[in-house]
């Protein structure tokens, strides 16, 4: 059973083929980062004028690479949310369209249920796990059951993880992008030089979230305030002690979940998880195992699409000619109580 | 004092509160879901007794850049629009604007000013 798969939420214009929901056949991502690395971030606009341009090749390309024609094809598997609209409307517009003419089954798919997939991909995992998914858009800790059954335990409640990185980064001009630069300059720094607030999440059921908000606060207006005695005020040790909060602020709610639900397998996504510190602290959760999907897994790409597709095909629960697109999904906000 | 069709722009340095004011407004409009920065997206929706469209302009630098992304809709549309870091297009928004900034006096202290015709 072979699903196409197209993945044109942000900035990434991706098609790929996929067999089986495991079976990597191509996997074609061409990224727009030289477009918006002038602007420091995704300019929505942009975006989705590049994906327009892009998106009839990228398919192509796809189908190519791995030699299946258009009618061998079992379904159409797309992202249609959340994301930037203007750029998953592309991609959604493209797959109704293919969907159309070929008189194939539609399959809507919801790009962070696929990330929280993808490393099924790469390695037998077997249900249920903790999901933890860190980028510049997204914090998640989530209880994994099966691919279609998570519950969110924990997000953030202001910034991105990622988001912090970037903006303590361009605030002390610490080099682009923020993460890895960050992470570079932590290598000469003490992360004690400045002991940054863990923030204390009492109101309602926050047993799990982050907030990035107060420590970025923290770095950038209040730093003379967590001055560790006479430490140097330099960028090395602002960055090491950064990241440092930064990682275990998120790595104190994953044990926490891995203690409360006793669950021992542990997988990691999203752009964040190539930082350094924080892969050596989730591997050091005692007694867990932690699967770290490759690079190309780990971004946005259309292979999880398509194997996340398969098991929807599976089901039949196909999407109809009027799958919309949608900026958001309500499931991974969390509420008041 | 807010009501469909009211625009706010809310500027302040970096940790002033920009984003925890919008909570505020967030939570005055019924809105249960938790307002996050827009940062990376731009531009959020949340669903309210009446529409709230929260922007983040930190990562764009002009009008022209701003107009890309097609702030008009919802401007002029029927929700309260909360634009942070709205200095940097000023001269877009309509004269009905109500202009907000925050500034740190201390750790625990903001002063806030409120300025604005019209509304």
């Amino acid at each position: 059973m072979k699903i196409l798969g197209i993945e044109s939420s942000c900035d990434e214009c991706s098609a790929s083929v996929v067999e089986d929901g495991k079976h990597i056949l191509s996997n074609v991502i061409a990224t727009q980062i030289d477009f918006h690395r002038v602007y420091n971030g995704v300019v929505p606009e942009i975006a989705s004028r590049l994906h327009t341009e892009w998106i009839t090749s990228v398919v192509r390309r796809a189908l190519e690479e791995c030699n299946v024609s258009l009618q061998s094809i079992d379904g159409i598997a797309v992202t249609n949310r959340p994301g930037l609209v203007g750029s998953l409307l592309v991609g959604v517009s493209f797959a109704k369209g293919m969907a159309l003419a070929l008189d194939k089954p539609l399959i809507g798919v919801d790009h962070i249920r696929a990330h929280l997939f993808a490393p099924h991909l790469e390695y037998e995992i077997s249900y249920p796990y903790l999901g933890v998914l860190v980028s510049g858009g997204h914090t998640v800790i989530s209880k994994v059951d099966s691919f279609d059954d998570i519950t969110v335990m924990g997000t953030t409640i202001d910034d991105a993880c990622g988001e912090a990185f970037d903006k303590v980064a361009k605030y002390y001009e610490l080099g682009y992008p923020g993460g890895v630069a960050i992470d570079r300059l932590s290598e000469q720094g003490d992360p004690c030089a400045f002991n940054f607030p863990d923030p204390s999440l009492h109101k309602g059921d926050h047993r799990y979230d982050v907030s990035y908000s107060g420590l970025k606060t923290a770095v950038i207006n209040q730093l003379e305030h967590f001055r560790n005695g006479e430490s140097v005020m330099s960028k090395e040790n602002i960055a090491a002690s950064f990241q440092k909060a930064a990682v275990m602020m998120l790595i104190k709610r994953v044990k926490r979940a891995v203690k409360d639900t006793g669950i021992r397998t542990i997988v990691a996504g999203g752009g964040v998880v190539a930082n350094s510190l924080l892969r050596k602290e989730l591997k050091n959760i005692d007694r867990t195992t932690v699967l770290f999907p490759s690079r190309v897994l780990c971004t946005d790409n259309a292979a999880m699409i398509a194997g996340i597709g398969y098991y929807y095909f599976q089901q039949g629960e196909y999407s109809s000619l009027a799958l919309n697109a949608s900026a958001r999904v309500d499931a991974f906000r969390k509420k008041y109580p | 004092m807010l009501k469909p069709g009211s625009v706010i722009t809310l500027d302040g340095p970096l940790g002033a509160g920009k984003t925890t004011f919008v909570k505020g407004i967030a939570r005055a409009l019924g809105i249960l879901e938790v307002v996050t920065s827009p940062s990376f997206t731009i531009i959020s929706e949340y669903h309210g007794t009446i529409p709230l469209y929260h922007m983040d302009l930190y990562r764009i630098d002009s009008i022209e850049e701003f107009e890309l992304i097609g702030p008009e809709e919802m401007i002029d549309g029927d929700g309260i629009s909360v634009i942070e870091w709205a200095h940097k297009v000023k001269d877009f928004f309509p004269e009905r604007t109500i202009m907000i900034s925050i500034k740190i006096e201390d750790d625990r202290k903001r002063t806030i000013t409120v300025e604005g015709s019209g509304w």
